[in-house]
């Protein structure tokens, strides 16, 4: 599957494509398909979104797993940080990365 | 320290309104990133995996309580309550809010601090020997030339738009403690038969092709200096490349052109400049000097009382000597076991403040190492010093040992990175936490970086380790024999890289290999040069 992802322009979070909007949660990311060039160029227009780029991505059960190491850590946090994760209150989430 | 005058307060002021407005019309929507990108990175906000990164410069690695303070005030209210140190001697917050980012610079210069020339391919941060002033082997206090290069260099209309970014180093000492040689330029300020001037060295530098800089000038009179290296800047402007990035620094240039033509060129160059008077007159130069004054120093030479053992090993690995009897150099390691290198929260910020306000003439300096010095302690303060470090967890007696390590922030904020840098290194701090084991295993600087880039300085480490993406996984590349110092070399990649547990075990093996062969006092690295890489290979690989 694809995903949409980039930064947001005014707090600089990672942020991915929901199919309608923006969320900072990867589990919401839709599968752009074949219409990720064609969302990019919109939402480059819309000028909400810093550097938007499309990725792969794997279909798991718990949502998008990102195929990149560092798109996973993009959508969770710093793995040494886990107090400032997306996830603070599991510690396994840091296994989702590796 | 040097204090504003009002042209400073008003450039800094100025820049201030400028990026505000630039801010909020990025933000209505009025300018594309591509519009907005080289402005902001002009002001040192960069757009990092997790959100906007600012980096703070900290000129030649010099503040004072009040900006120590403005720094944990900053990552208290703007940021998750850390900043990072790194090793241009400047500060990096993670997570910053380009809403917020004017209000940030607004109140750094409140305390005569900026983001100016910390990004873009412009002359950036000055650095120099964090021990500048109070080293007792420097022939001069390298800071006024610091400043200096720093005035010269701010808004430099000519060098504000250079092929690359371009980095200068000062020092004025043998002991070469701000790895000099792995600059674009590398100033060491010397005396010849009673004259003040500089040995200059150009076209150091570590990255994707790390090189020496070879010595272009054996001494160059105090009096010419800014000529001299204008005219260096010049002729790298006119000839250095532009059409492609990866072959755009000076080392490049000065490579394929030669040392001696390039040296050539600059001696042409600088026979036009100096007819046009910009060194600066004496009593500017006596101006700026007299902000780096000696403090008032007023203590007894006495010794402190080392009944207490844990202070007794700080002593001896984290405090050095002062020129200065009665007095100290401190450095407050910023590398607790299993810590992340180089960061520190706001209350540690805090904390290392008031200790300078109390006890080193309310002056502290971040070294290229990632730490931080306080540089005038008198002796009997020490104890109490130490005591109000361990109490802040800052009292780690592990300066230049293993488990000191330079780490960049690696893939774990990075968007250039490659591979995680401080997993490792928490690894191997936590492998070597036996301080005994580390003080038995002596000076051993190691150093990871986590892309080609090298900011973790891997190629200057007796020990780098260079992480990689090999098709989509972390690997890690180890290196031997490098070092920053007077003993300037660059590291060889060993064989084959390592996973992450692996290179952990690597660098334990390369130990022991070095317990069993080091001769008398041979540090790792004077091992490694005298049997050279077979025996370290033996043991690493089988």
């Amino acid at each position: 599957m694809k995903l949409l992802t980039g930064n947001d322009l005014v707090s600089g979070a990672v942020t991915w494509w929901t199919g309608n909007g923006w969320s900072i949660h990867v589990e919401d990311a839709a599968d752009v398909g074949e219409q990720g060039e064609a969302i990019l160029h919109a939402e480059e227009g819309a000028r909400r979104v810093n550097a938007p780029y499309i990725i792969d991505a794997l279909p798991t059960e718990n949502g998008p797993r990102p195929a990149h190491i560092k798109d996973r850590i993009r959508a969770l946090g710093p793995t040494v940080r886990t107090d400032l994760t997306l996830k603070p209150a599991d510690p396994a989430a840091g296994d989702w990365i590796i | 320290m040097y204090k504003y005058d009002n042209y400073d307060q008003a450039m800094v002021d100025a820049r201030v309104a400028e990026f505000r407005d630039q801010i909020n019309r990025r933000i209505a929507g009025e300018m594309t990133e591509d519009q907005f990108k080289p402005l902001r990175l002009m002001n040192g906000l960069y757009l990092q995996l997790h959100a906007y990164m600012l980096r703070v410069a900290i000129p030649y690695g010099t503040l004072d309580s009040r900006q120590m303070r403005m720094l944990a005030h900053i990552a208290r209210k703007y940021d998750r309550d850390y900043g990072h140190f790194t090793t241009r001697q400047n500060i990096q917050y993670n997570w910053i809010k380009l809403e917020d980012c004017a209000d940030i610079l607004e109140e750094l210069a409140t305390v005569e601090m900026h983001a100016i020339q910390t990004s873009g391919n412009c002359i950036r941060n000055i650095s120099s020997d964090q021990y500048a002033g109070a080293a007792a082997d420097e022939v001069t206090d390298p800071r006024p030339w610091a400043e200096l290069l720093r005035q010269w260099s701010t808004f430099h209309p000519e060098f504000s738009y250079l092929p690359r970014k371009f980095k200068i180093a000062v020092i004025a000492s043998s002991e070469d403690r701000a790895a000099m040689r792995l600059h674009d330029i590398g100033l060491e300020l010397v005396r010849q038969d009673g004259e003040l001037g500089a040995r200059v060295f150009v076209g150091g530098g570590m990255g994707r092709t790390p090189m020496i800089a070879p010595e272009i000038n054996p001494f160059v009179k105090a009096d010419d200096l800014l000529s001299y290296l204008e005219a260096c800047l010049r002729v790298y402007n006119r000839y250095g490349r532009r059409d492609n990035m990866y072959k755009a620094r000076i080392k490049i240039l000065i490579h394929e052109i030669g040392a001696d033509e390039y040296r050539r060129q600059v001696a042409e160059e600088f026979a036009h400049v100096k007819t046009l008077g910009i060194d600066p007159p004496l009593a500017e130069l006596e101006r700026i000097s007299a902000f780096f004054a000696p403090p008032a120093y007023d203590a007894a030479n006495v010794e402190p009382d080392r009944n207490d053992l844990d202070f007794a090993l700080w002593l001896d690995q984290n405090v050095k000597p002062h020129k200065q009897a009665g007095y100290a150099i401190v450095n407050i390691s910023l590398k607790p076991i299993g810590g992340i290198p180089g960061d520190a929260t706001s209350k540690q910020i805090d904390i290392m403040a008031d200790l300078a306000e109390k006890y080193s003439f309310d002056e502290l300096r971040v070294t290229h190492a990632q730490n931080i010095v306080l540089p005038y302690v008198a002796k009997r303060d020490l104890y109490a010093v130490w005591q109000a470090l361990r109490d802040a967890e800052l009292a780690d007696a592990n300066l230049d040992l293993i488990s000191d390590i330079i780490a960049c922030p690696g893939l774990d904020y990075c968007s250039l990175a490659n591979a995680r840098s401080i997993p490792v290194a928490q690894k191997i701090a936590t492998r070597f936490a036996d301080m005994d084991r580390q003080r038995d295993l002596g000076e051993l600087k190691l150093k990871i970086s986590g892309c080609i880039n090298a900011c973790g300085h891997h190629h200057a480490g007796h020990i780098g380790i260079l992480g990689v993406d090999k098709k989509g996984v972390e690997n890690y590349q180890l290196t031997f024999g490098g070092s920053g110092a007077e003993d300037v070399s660059i590291g060889k990649i060993i064989g084959p890289g390592f996973d992450e547990d692996g290179v952990v075990d690597a660098v334990e093996k390369a130990t022991e290999v070095y317990k069993a062969l080091r001769q008398g006092d041979e540090r790792f690295v004077d091992t490694y040069r005298r049997v050279g890489l077979e025996p370290f290979k033996e043991a690493i690989y089988g």
